[in-house]
């Protein structure tokens, strides 16, 4: 018995590295956590726009009543944000989809270069330079998107890029969005 | 040329580890005095190529060397040269090296400065220390090398994320490392005596400073992220329970609970499996605030890059070392018990309770932080675990303990008079009591909890300096001399434990009675916060050097009565094209009361500007706090039993009659 309680810590921390071997190996995404702003109002928020940049920012009184709205958080120094920005542009244009933007801790000058170069799909951005509109919103990393109805309520979040894989996953996404319009 | 030089030194400092791992702790096997010598010279020489190779690779990142891969991904040549340098451990390559590194130097400073350790013991322990370069060196060398090259170099690195650009998180995680990386030599000691099959008060003692200087630094890393979240970064709080910060906390605890079992085993000769098992433990969490960090088994705002091969080879890394070291545990610490008895009621219970609610702290942030992996295992559902379960888990457990920590230095060894005790802290009692309704009465009111909280936080502080006085016995004559003459290690739990109390009373303040503002404002606006109006006066445009700012004045009263006038700014800087928000603060030891402007975005509120007010009462009680806890560490180390050295392992071990 005195030996069984000594064997106990081995015993706990055992458990604990069979479920981290779990958790490393049949590739899940942690970053698949269901945001607690589902079904929620969009947090309130004001942001301005990007110096230099002539789009007008963002607020959350322009969240409702303008219909099914993506809002894309993006910066100029992620790399997946550049991948998944001709996907939301095509997806935006095509499906007629109102696509606004949160700047997410960038320089406003690196932010106008990046739109320059590769277009500006958003009809709204703003500038959040300081973060605190991501902790409002549960920004774990960027890209992410949010898609908010037209009450102004939070239907889903997806982190990660909406390219490949993760595009089809946001598009079932989208759609149910649609259907529940 | 130096990159290469730089890998090199990498590959010999594996080669020394390797025999650093074996060679020492079979002559102490052997009782062969060479061998067990030759582990001094390996530990030295490995610090000495390991601070080269991180030298060179600190120099690519400063001549901006962009052959190396390493430099080209996490630097740019615009940026500023702290920058630079600070670029070197910013990353998980660099970041490992410098683990490496402190892992190296804390084995060469056993090496080098333990002159008093028995020979075997001091080999063993050094054997221990390099089984955990050899894991770690190899894990950099075979996945993570910081020196890979790269053909063709490009022009100019990747980064010049903004987010990393920042003071404080230049020397944030050196500190939270050399905490880390420090108790790996307290887990050393543990297996090492695991191996030799014997704990007694000198090993104790000789283990302290290395456990206090680890704890010291991760006290400091840890309030620096918090100061840094809270003023630099503005995020409104100083503590999130994010899983990251969980992982530097556990440590933390589990770190305080041995400083505290420690004692008993030195004064006492009893708690040893238990100090043993707090060493192996505590490390254990180091390894898993590392490993998390970098394998993306949990999501965070802090995670580095993510990268599952890497994940694997670390995950079995912490699996040789957790679990082999635990399972050495299970096997000879049986044997271990015996010592000194004590009363139910003692300053050895009294330090038992205070293990007991701290592990069980330490286990519930553990389980809160790995609760969502276990879920989603099990039942394949995903969730995150928020603040209001380590509130709810976290403050229930703490109060008692604080409760305790103010009767605990009353206690005295062996058996405590408690009515004595009790009667000696009556008079205290009333007096915390008629000072937390007062205090309530001056706030308003409030949570509950956060009065009686506030109320234990007052008793712990009360405590502490009354038991400080009655040793000095203060009010005799002769009381300097008295307390010159008690070891410093008294008056560093003194200071620690008044510390934490202050820190208790800064935490409950800036949570329970935060307020917080957004309106919109013009001149004339008035907007009451915390008992004070803040009027919005007017907004004049100034030109700076290289910027134009507008500056709004508001006047701050209370109650009619003056109190100050902030200028919170709205920088435009017109070459690079850019704004900042510049925010004022009034600081007092009260409160902060923080005011920014920014013009509003939405049409609707034409002429109109956002102002943001934030009151935290009390918030800068957790910074010195902090400071007293550290400075508590430090007196503590300071001692005189700990620098001049424990007695031989022979002698008898007197207890010290204050602590």
């Amino acid at each position: 018995m005195n030996r069984l309680f000594f064997a106990l810590p081995l015993v706990v921390a055992a458990i604990i590295g069979a479920f981290a071997l779990w958790g490393l190996s049949n590739g899940r995404d942690p970053g698949a956590i269901p945001s607690a702003l589902i079904s929620q109002p969009v947090p309130e928020f004001t942001l301005d726009p990007i110096e230099g940049v002539p789009t007008p920012g963002l607020a959350t009184a322009d969240l409702k009543g303008q219909g099914l709205t993506l809002v894309n958080v993006f910066a100029s120094w992620c790399g997946p944000c550049r991948a998944e920005h001709p996907v939301l542009t095509r997806m935006s244009e095509q499906q007629g989809l109102r696509l606004v933007g949160i700047n997410y801790k960038d320089r406003p000058e690196a932010a106008a270069d990046w739109l320059e170069e590769l277009g500006n799909p958003y009809a709204l951005i703003g500038a959040d330079f300081t973060g605190r509109a991501g902790i409002e919103w549960g920004v774990t990393g960027v890209p992410e998107t949010f898609i908010v109805n037209n009450a102004g309520i939070v239907v889903h979040r997806f982190p990660g890029p909406v390219v490949g894989d993760g595009q089809r996953r946001f598009q079932q996404a989208l759609d149910t969005a649609k259907a529940a319009q | 040329m130096i990159p290469e030089l730089g890998q090199f030194a990498l590959a010999l400092a594996l080669m020394a580890a390797l025999v650093q791992s074996v060679l020492p702790i079979w002559g102490a096997a052997r009782g062969n005095t060479v061998w067990m010598a030759s582990g001094q010279a390996t530990a030295v020489v490995q610090a000495v190529l390991l601070i080269f190779a991180f030298g060179a690779l600190m120099h690519a990142y400063i001549v901006s060397d962009f052959t190396v891969l390493n430099v080209v991904e996490n630097s740019h040549s615009l940026k500023p040269m702290i920058y630079k340098v600070a670029g070197t451990w910013g990353n998980h390559e660099g970041s490992l090296l410098l683990w490496v590194l402190i892992l190296a130097v804390f084995g060469a400073a056993v090496a080098v400065m333990a002159s008093n350790i028995p020979m075997a013991l001091k080999a063993r322990t050094l054997s221990v220390q390099a089984w955990i370069s050899v894991g770690f060196l190899s894990f950099m060398i075979l996945t993570s090398n910081p020196f890979e090259r790269v053909f063709p170099p490009p022009l100019d690195g990747n980064d010049l994320n903004p987010l990393l650009q920042d003071f404080g998180l230049a020397i944030h995680p050196p500190l939270l490392y050399i905490g880390y990386v420090g108790f790996s030599i307290v887990f050393s000691f543990a297996v090492a005596a695991l191996i030799e099959g014997r704990v007694d008060p000198a090993w104790a003692r000789w283990v302290r400073p290395w456990t206090l200087a680890a704890w010291m630094a991760l006290t400091g890393g840890i309030a620096l992220g918090s100061w840094w979240a809270y003023y630099e970064l503005g995020w409104g709080g100083w503590w999130f329970w994010d899983p990251v910060e969980n992982v530097s906390f556990m440590p933390w605890l589990a770190g305080t609970a041995l400083l505290h079992s420690a004692i008993v085993t030195e004064k006492r000769d009893t708690f040893k499996a238990w100090t043993i098992l707090l060493a192996i433990l505590t490390f254990s969490l180091s390894l898993l605030g590392t490993f998390i960090v970098r394998s993306g088994l949990l999501t965070s705002v802090h995670a580095f890059a993510v990268d599952p091969e890497r994940g694997v080879y670390i995950l079995g890394l912490l699996g040789v070392s957790i679990l082999g070291s635990l399972a050495l545990f299970a096997w000879r610490a049986p044997a271990m018990e015996g010592g000194g008895l004590f009363a139910p009621i003692s300053r050895e219970a009294g330090l038992l309770i205070n293990n007991l609610l701290i592990a069980t702290a330490t286990a519930t942030v553990l389980f809160g932080t790995l609760y969502p992996l276990f879920l989603e295992a099990i039942t394949g559902d995903k969730i995150s675990v928020g603040p209001p379960f380590f509130n709810a888990a976290f403050i229930p457990i703490t109060l008692p303990l604080i409760i305790v920590m103010g009767i605990g230095p009353h206690l005295s060894w062996k058996r405590a008079d408690l009515p004595g005790v009790l009667a000696r802290l009556k008079w205290l009692g009333v007096i915390v009591l008629v000072a937390t309704l007062v205090a309530a009465w001056f706030a308003e009111g409030g949570p509950l909890l956060a009065v009686i909280s506030m109320g234990i936080a007052f008793w712990l502080i009360g405590a502490t300096a009354q038991d400080w006085a009655r040793r000095a016995k203060l009010l005799e004559p002769g009381a300097w001399a008295r307390i010159k003459r008690q070891p410093r290690a008294s008056h560093g739990m003194s200071m620690a434990h008044l510390g934490l109390g202050v820190l208790m009373m800064g935490a409950i303040g800036a949570s329970a009675w935060k307020s917080d503002t957004v309106s919109f404002a013009e001149p004339g606006t008035v907007v009451p916060i915390a008992g004070f109006e803040v009027e919005f006066v007017e907004v004049n445009q100034v030109r700076g050097p290289n910027y134009i700012a507008q500056i709004a004045t508001l006047n701050v009263t209370k109650d009619g009565d003056f109190v100050t006038q902030l200028f919170p700014e709205r920088r435009v800087y017109p070459v690079a094209g850019s704004t900042t928000t510049e925010s004022d603060i009034r600081q007092t030891l009260a409160g902060d009361l923080y005011v920014s402007i920014t013009e509003p975005a939405s049409d609707r509120a034409e002429g109109l500007w956002t102002l943001r007010l934030i009151y935290e009462p009390l918030v800068n009680f957790l910074w010195l706090g902090s400071v007293m806890l550290v400075l508590g560490g430090a007196l503590s180390l300071s001692d005189r039993r700990l620098r001049v050295g424990a007695p031989r392992r022979a002698a008898p071990v007197h207890a010290t009659p204050a602590e």
